[in-house]
């Protein structure tokens, strides 16, 4: 990465994740120093993943991840709501976290790169599943912790190799 | 005298926390409409006189400038305040909806003090 360090997309990612977890959900949150990684790790155990994908003159997604029960909990602080399962109104607060923090990564990294568009979220939810991105070499891994549970949040970002009449109309990128 | 809102979001999450945090702000609320997007709303609005609309920017089929763009050419909307409500942060974009019309801004994440505080200088 040339303009754009792992040291960067913690910061931005860190930086996000504080503003949701303290403003919106109001849950402890803690944070590991990031890893960068060349693939995300395959999910073996069932969990939520919520995918955001950023495009422009850079372009790359972000990936979040956590159990059945954090998803719980974190919509049930998103709501104010109980939740015993993972369903419907859980998967929508998930896949709204990870709109937020992405987006706000996106917002921070706007300043350097230019305008960046950002696609609606998409949720998993299911067993011993495994994602991937074409092409992506790069992955940053922070880890998020809130009480005896948190998630993974997995960030790549690098140059795009989108056509030069889409780079200048960023609009055609915003989904 | 009630209020009716029209909140536009394609997350039901954002949706209902936007409801409670305008029972919260006290707003004397009539019927409170949703829409997933731009294109919804404005086929609601064709029914359903608000007083207020609550947009985010970022979402499918029609985004928030399209439907902010729409809604101000049409002389039975243009009056209806829009309060912005979105994830987007970008200088531009804001610049943008706020050009168009929109009342106001708020980023997500928010806290209902901010949304409250907006609402206090649009109604």
């Amino acid at each position: 990465m040339e303009k754009v360090t792992q040291q960067d997309i913690e910061q931005a990612i860190s930086q996000a994740s504080r503003e949701v977890f303290e403003t919106m959900l109001g849950l402890p949150l803690e944070i590991d120093p990031s890893v960068m990684r060349n693939h995300i790790e395959p999910v073996t155990f069932h969990g939520v993943v919520a995918l955001v994908g950023v495009a422009g003159s850079w372009a790359g997604t972000g990936h979040i991840s956590c159990s059945p029960n954090f998803a719980q909990k974190l919509a049930g602080a998103l709501l104010m709501t109980e939740y015993d399962s993972v369903n419907e109104d859980v998967l929508d607060a998930v896949a709204e976290v990870a709109n937020m923090i992405i987006g706000n990564v996106k917002t921070f990294f706007e300043e350097r790169l230019g305008p960046l568009g950002l696609t609606v979220p998409t949720v998993i939810f299911g067993r011993n599943y495994q994602t991937r991105s074409a092409g992506v070499k790069d992955w940053v891994l922070v880890r998020l912790h809130s009480g005896d549970e948190g998630m993974d949040i997995n960030f790549c970002l690098m140059p795009s190799r989108v056509p030069h009449h889409v780079l200048h109309r960023p609009e055609m990128l915003t989904a | 005298m009630a209020l009716d809102v029209l909140i536009v979001d394609d997350s039901a999450a954002i949706r209902k926390i936007l409801h409670r945090v305008l029972v919260q702000a006290e707003v004397p609320l009539g019927k409170v409409h949703e829409a997933s997007d731009g294109a919804e709303a404005l086929e609601k609005l064709k029914t359903e006189k608000v007083g207020l609309i609550l947009s985010d920017i970022n979402m499918p089929n029609m985004d928030g400038i399209e439907f902010l763009t729409k809604l101000k050419a049409d002389d039975a909307f243009k009056s209806v305040p829009v309060l912005m409500v979105t994830t987007e942060g970008s200088q531009a974009k804001v610049m943008q909806a706020l050009e168009l019309g929109a009342a106001g801004y708020v980023k997500k994440p928010f806290t209902a003090d901010q949304i409250k505080e907006k609402l206090a200088g649009i109604l």
